[in-house]
């Protein structure tokens, strides 16, 4: 206990001093930080229940759509808003941008939470790929539709309120650094004690074998449903975040983004191991340095990378890093090894 | 909206038509996804984009000179090939595999192709003419492109030449046998691996054919891709795997449904429509299964 703690204070310290040792690389710590959330939740219903899920971009986009709406619907017309494009006719005094800010990521991660519960009883129902094709489905369903929608800049695009002036040129991207690291070390600790109670046992219990937990008493659906919701309300808020900082939002290259987001959540998770508390994180991690390197060295290439990528990781590291590691190391994990069977074994390869 | 059909009944026949001559078209592809589907248990999220490479073989033909209707005969082949190659280097590592493995491993695949076609053939919306003229019918009222009907009937013929090789050929009671069991068929000699393989060929050939006719009749473009794979997806669910005369039925319903949508709603909601009815189809088929399920308790 007593060297985790001193673990967790080693991260802490880093992440808050992280923006003024690396000034330049404020926005990517800010991506980092949205994509350890959007990884970690995703494995809460990927990894931890077994529902493996395209979907939970419906859920990052409509939480940054809503952010955006709310915020600039909070004082300004919204229609007139967008259709003036990126030219700014409206402009945010600092107290209605933080106040819109506040107010809209609230929005942002209350109303996917909703919107997952109502959808929840009739996607969770499906089994295996069924489910996964269906959430696939339901992103891009999404971001075809809101390309469509005129009051949310349809498809030319939305433009959130920009960063108003406060003094300092830093002010902007040390915002959002934080605003986006407190939101991980938040989600990092509601993850962390949910996965010490009876909840993770039972989505546990729901991945391995569904019918038998549902014979043992537990009520799946209510438990899927719940987990499903606790994913979305990490993943609205994410969006929320992104879409201040990115300052823009499209319905497919942006918000609904399935090709890219959309996978990038499962192949963190993958990549990390799926089913562990750190996995995600360092999977998230090393995905974003490998992906940022690439994107800058090999531009145009990136998406090539990328099938490849996903090709590999699938094939080749089914289980990610956590699950190679638990497998070189048991001990380390609890497990309890006999040193017998395990002489066996390697005889027998 | 309600009384389209009796206002406008000429433009109610034409989308009628079209969706049907379209429909059948996915009918194509969605039997080749039927296919490896039930005897591989793979569903290959690339699908579309295999159809959008033979749509670029075919457009390169007619771009070199060549009529692009021979395209239906060359994709085929390259694609056969194309398929072999895709199966040797990926699937055969994820056959065994959780499916949802076999999902995200194709849609890696995809992800690779899409962009390598962007690279290769720009990220033009380009389309192969093929000089077919249209057909007039009911006073002109309806206007059927010539393109449509010959790929129609194309995709017809290798539907038909394609059942046949399955029921007569060696090749086909080898792939057959093995979407059965393929424990057994390993047993009785049938070799499994070459049956996927060929398999995943034929797949791709099917996908080239469909693609090739796509950019004769239609438009080709390297995102295009998984529109496709849904809609094929969305056929065989409806359908069930192996039953031919509901792949072509459902195919056609879905190509009717699509051209109504895109009166109705307009073109910007078409794609969307197809995902939303997908999501339609699946919830509903969850609600049909928990009923038969309760009904057992």
């Amino acid at each position: 206990m007593n060297k985790n703690f001193i673990l967790y204070a080693a991260i802490l310290i880093f992440g808050l001093a992280a923006p003024f040792l690396f000034p330049a690389f404020k926005v990517q710590l800010s991506i980092l930080c949205v994509l350890i959330v959007l990884a970690t939740t995703w494995n809460i219903q990927g990894g931890e229940m077994g529902y493996n899920s395209f979907g939970n971009i419906l859920f990052y986009g409509l939480g940054m759509y809503l952010c955006a709406s709310v915020q600039v619907g909070m004082f300004f017309p919204l229609a007139e808003w967008t259709e003036s494009g990126g030219e700014k006719t409206f402009v945010h005094t600092p107290t209605q941008f933080f106040q819109g800010m506040a107010v809209g990521l609230v929005v942002a991660a209350v109303v996917p939470t909703i919107v997952a519960g109502l959808i929840g009883y009739s996607i969770l129902g499906l089994r295996g790929h069924y489910f996964a094709i269906c959430t696939l489905g339901l992103g891009v369903a999404a971001g075809e539709i809101s390309g469509g929608i005129e009051i949310i800049g349809a498809g030319q695009g939305f433009t959130t309120p920009p960063f108003p002036n406060v003094g300092s040129l830093e002010a902007r991207g040390e915002f959002f650094y934080f605003l986006s690291f407190f939101t991980l070390v938040f989600t990092f600790i509601a993850v962390r004690s949910i996965y010490s109670t009876r909840f993770k046992l039972i989505l546990n219990a729901i991945r391995d074998n569904e019918d038998k937990a549902e014979a043992m008493g537990i009520e799946t659906m209510k438990y899927k449903i719940i987990g499903w919701m606790i994913s979305a309300f990490f993943c609205g808020l994410a969006g929320g975040i992104m879409g201040g900082l990115v300052g823009y939002i499209d319905s497919t290259d942006v918000a609904f983004d399935g090709r890219e987001m959309g996978v990038f959540m499962v192949l963190m998770a993958i990549l990390g191991g799926k089913g562990t508390l750190w996995g995600p994180i360092i999977g998230a991690t090393i995905f974003h340095i490998f992906k940022e390197g690439f994107w800058t060295f090999f531009l145009g290439w990136q998406y090539v990378a990328l099938g490849v990528l996903i090709v590999v990781i699938v094939i080749y590291f089914p289980e990610g890093i956590m699950g190679w590691l638990r497998e070189k190391y048991p001990e380390r994990f609890g497990e309890v090894v006999d040193e017998k069977d395990r002489k066996a074994q390697v005889e027998l390869k | 909206m309600d009384f389209l059909v009796f206002q406008y009944p000429m433009i109610t026949l034409q989308a009628c038509l079209d969706g049907i001559l379209l429909g059948v078209l996915f009918a194509l592809i969605a039997y080749g996804m039927a296919l490896q589907w039930g005897v591989m248990n793979i569903i290959n999220i690339a699908q579309g984009d295999l159809v959008i490479l033979g749509g670029y073989i075919a457009y390169f033909m007619y771009l070199y000179g060549i009529h692009p209707a021979w395209g239906v005969i060359v994709a085929p082949v390259i694609m056969y090939f194309v398929g072999i190659a895709i199966y040797k280097l990926v699937i055969n590592k994820v056959v065994d595999r959780d499916l949802f493995i076999s999902i995200l491993a194709t849609f890696g695949i995809s992800i690779l192709f899409m962009q390598l076609m962007n690279f290769a053939f720009g990220a033009d919306v380009v389309l192969a003419n093929s000089g077919y003229g249209t057909t007039m019918l009911f006073d002109n009222n309806v206007v059927l492109p010539n393109s449509k009907i010959f790929s129609a009937f194309i995709s017809i013929v290798f539907a038909i030449c394609l059942v046949i090789y399955m029921k007569k050929s060696k090749l086909g009671r080898a792939i057959r046998a093995t979407a059965q069991n393929a424990r057994a068929a390993k047993i009785l000699g049938v070799d499994t691996e070459k049956v996927y393989a060929a398999t995943f060929g034929i797949n791709a050939a099917l996908c080239g054919v469909a693609g090739a006719l796509i950019s004769i009749t239609f438009t080709i473009h390297p995102y295009m891709g998984l529109p496709y794979t849904i809609r094929s997806f969305m056929i065989v669910i409806v359908a069930g795997l192996g039953n031919l005369p509901g792949v072509a039925m459902s195919g056609m319903g879905l190509g009717v449904f699509e051209e109504f949508a895109d009166y109705i709603l307009g073109t910007e909601f078409r794609i969307g429509s197809v995902f939303l009815l997908l999501v339609l189809i699946l919830v509903y088929r969850r609600f049909k299964l928990s009923r038969k399920r309760e009904y057992l308790k």
